[in-house]
C-alpha cells in the first residue's frame, strides 16, 4: 500500500559524555505490503531506529518519507506495538483499548465498538472483549495491543520486539497468528527483533544492523513459501546464513541463537 | 486512681452519646461539622488536585508552586488558624476557607507525583493512536494519575478533620463537634467529650468505608492498577 523511504538517518543522544551516535547513514527503502524484519545485537540501533519511524525522535539528519511525505512526528498512518506488556490502558477494557484510536478519530460508538470486536476477532479474543488488561496473559496483551493498533486502520505496522518478553512457546503461537493476521490484512510491517528465526519466520526481507554506530550491514530477501515451517532445512539455511551475518559461528547443521 | 468525673465508665459514655443522640444535640453537632468538613475538603479537592495535576504538566508551574507548597505545607495547620480568624472573621466561613487551605497540600504532592508517574509508554501509545493534548489529558493522564490523586485525597481528608475540630474550638462556632468537645470540658463532662471524640471516629470510618473505598474498588482495584 504505501512504501516507505529511510533516507540517510542518523540519530544521536546527548549523554553526559557528550554526544554519541547511535544510528548512522541508514538507507533502504520498504515496499507496499512488504513484512520487513530488522535485527542487530543489542546496543545497534534497531529500536532506536524504529522511534524515529514512529515519530517519537527525530533524526540528527536524513528523513523518512511515508508514500512521499517526510514525516515530522507521530501519525495516525502509523500503529506502534511495543514490547511493554503495560503498553494497554489499564483502565479500559480489551474493547476499550483496541476502540481508543477510532474514538480519537471521533468514529461514533457503535461502529467503534464493531470494528474494535472485529479486530479482537482477527487476534482470537472475541472472548475477552470485556476483560481488563490486569485479567490476561501477557500473550493475550501483546494480541490485544496488536489489534489496538491496527484498529483504525493505519497503512504501516510498527513493531518494537512485541513478542520477546513471552515464554517461547507462547512466542511460536503469536508469530503464526501475526503470520495470519498480516495475511489478512497487508499492511506494511518493520518489526525489529533480535531473534534470527523469528525473523525468518516473519519477513519478506530481513534488514541486518551492526552496532556502535548502528549502520544496515545486510539486506537479505527472504523467499520461502509461506507459511513456513521452521524445521525445514531451507528455514534452518536461511537462519545459518542470517547468524553469518551477524557475525556468529555457525557449525553443521546447528541452529542455535 | 480513676476519678469517674476524668475518666467515665463505658456504659456512661455510651449512656451520654445514646442520650445526646436522642435529643437531637450530638446529631445537629454532628451535622454541621460534616457540613464544614465536606465544603473545605471540596475546595481542597478541587484546588488541590487542579494545582497538583498543573504542576506535573507543566515546567512553568511545578516552578511556581513547588516552592510555595513545600513551604506551607509542613506549618501545622493551626499555627495559620488565629491568621484566618482575624482575616475571614470568626465563624464558619473562616473555618472552611482554613480547612480547604490546609488539606489541600496532601492533595497537591500526590497529585503531582501521580501525573509524573503516569507511564510514559502510555502516553506514547495514546500520541501514536493520535490522542490530543485534551484527550491526552482525560482520556490518559487523570486515569493513570488516579491512584495517586486517591491516595491525596484520603490523606487531604484525614487533615481536614484534625485542622477542622481544633478550629472549630477556637472560632466560636456555636456548633460542631469540636465545640462540643471544648465547650463540655469547662463543665468537666468527659462523658460528652468522649461522646464527640466516638462520633468522629464513626463518621471517618464510615467516609472510607462507604466512600473511599468504594470508588476505589470501582477503580483503580477494578483495574489492577492497586492490590485490593
Amino acid at each position: 500500500m504505501v512504501p516507505i523511504a529511510i533516507d540517510n538517518v542518523t540519530l544521536e543522544y546527548d549523554t553526559p559524555a557528550g554526544k554519541v551516535t547511535g544510528v548512522k547513514d541508514v538507507s533502504f527503502d520498504i515496499g507496499a505490503s512488504e513484512f520487513v524484519c530488522i535485527v542487530g545485537p543489542s546496543g545497534c540501533g534497531k529500536s532506536t531506529l524504529l522511534n524515529v519511524i514512529a515519530g517519537f525522535l527525530a533524526p540528527a539528519a536524513g528523513e523518512i518519507r511515508i508514500a512521499g511525505k517526510t514525516i515530522t512526528g507521530h501519525g495516525m498512518d502509523r500503529g506502534v506495538v511495543f514490547q511493554d506488556f503495560a503498553q494497554l490502558f489499564p483502565w479500559r477494557t480489551a474493547l476499550g483499548n483496541v476502540s481508543f484510536g477510532l474514538e480519537m478519530k471521533g468514529v461514533a460508538k457503535d461502529e467503534r465498538d464493531r470494528i474494535a470486536r472485529e479486530q479482537l476477532r482477527l487476534v482470537k479474543l472475541e472472548k475477552f472483549v470485556d476483560s481488563f488488561p490486569h485479567h490476561l496473559s501477557g500473550g493475550m496483551q501483546q494480541r490485544v495491543a496488536i489489534a489496538r493498533a491496527l484498529a483504525y486502520n493505519p497503512s504501516v505496522l510498527l513493531m518494537d520486539e512485541p513478542f520477546a518478553a513471552l515464554d517461547a512457546m507462547t512466542r511460536d503461537d503469536m508469530q503464526t497468528l501475526l503470520a495470519d493476521v498480516w495475511r489478512e490484512t497487508r499492511k506494511t510491517v518493520i518489526y525489529v527483533t533480535h531473534n534470527v528465526a523469528e525473523a525468518v519466520y516473519l519477513a519478506d526481507r530481513v534488514i541486518v544492523m551492526s552496532a556502535h554506530p548502528g549502520t544496515v550491514q545486510a539486506d537479505i530477501r527472504i523467499d520461502l513459501p509461506r507459511p513456513r515451517d521452521p524445521l525445514s532445512v531451507e528455514f534452518l539455511e536461511c537462519q545459518k546464513q542470517l547468524m553469518r551475518h551477524l557475525g556468529h559461528k555457525v557449525s553443521g547443521n546447528g541452529a542455535a541463537h | 486512681m480513676f476519678p469517674a468525673r476524668l475518666f467515665p465508665t463505658i456504659e456512661t459514655v455510651a449512656h451520654t452519646f445514646f442520650t445526646l443522640t436522642a435529643n437531637g444535640i450530638l446529631p445537629h453537632h454532628a451535622i454541621e461539622t460534616v457540613i464544614r468538613l465536606l465544603s473545605g475538603f471540596a475546595l481542597a479537592a478541587v484546588f488541590g488536585v487542579g494545582i497538583g495535576i498543573l504542576m506535573g504538566r507543566s515546567r512553568l508551574a511545578e516552578d511556581i508552586f513547588l516552592p510555595l507548597v513545600s513551604i506551607c505545607a509542613p506549618i501545622p495547620g493551626l499555627a495559620y488558624t488565629p491568621l484566618f480568624l482575624l482575616w475571614f472573621g470568626l465563624g464558619s466561613f473562616s473555618s472552611i476557607l482554613l480547612v480547604g487551605f490546609v488539606s489541600a497540600f496532601p492533595i497537591i504532592f500526590n497529585s503531582w507525583t501521580g501525573v509524573k508517574a503516569v507511564k510514559e509508554i502510555w502516553v506514547r501509545s495514546a500520541h501514536s493512536m493520535g490522542a490530543d493534548d485534551r484527550r491526552m489529558f482525560t482520556h490518559v493522564i487523570l486515569p493513570g494519575a488516579l491512584p495517586y490523586i486517591l491516595t491525596g485525597l484520603r490523606l487531604g481528608l484525614a487533615q481536614a478533620w484534625r485542622v477542622l475540630v481544633a478550629v472549630e474550638m477556637l472560632a466560636a462556632v456555636p456548633w460542631g463537634l469540636g465545640w462540643l468537645i471544648f465547650g463540655a470540658r469547662k463543665f468537666l463532662n468527659t462523658d460528652a467529650m468522649l461522646a464527640g471524640i466516638v462520633v468522629i471516629a464513626i463518621i471517618g470510618l464510615l467516609l472510607e468505608k462507604l466512600v473511599f473505598q468504594k470508588i476505589e474498588n470501582f477503580t483503580v482495584v477494578r483495574w489492577g492498577m492497586v492490590a485490593a
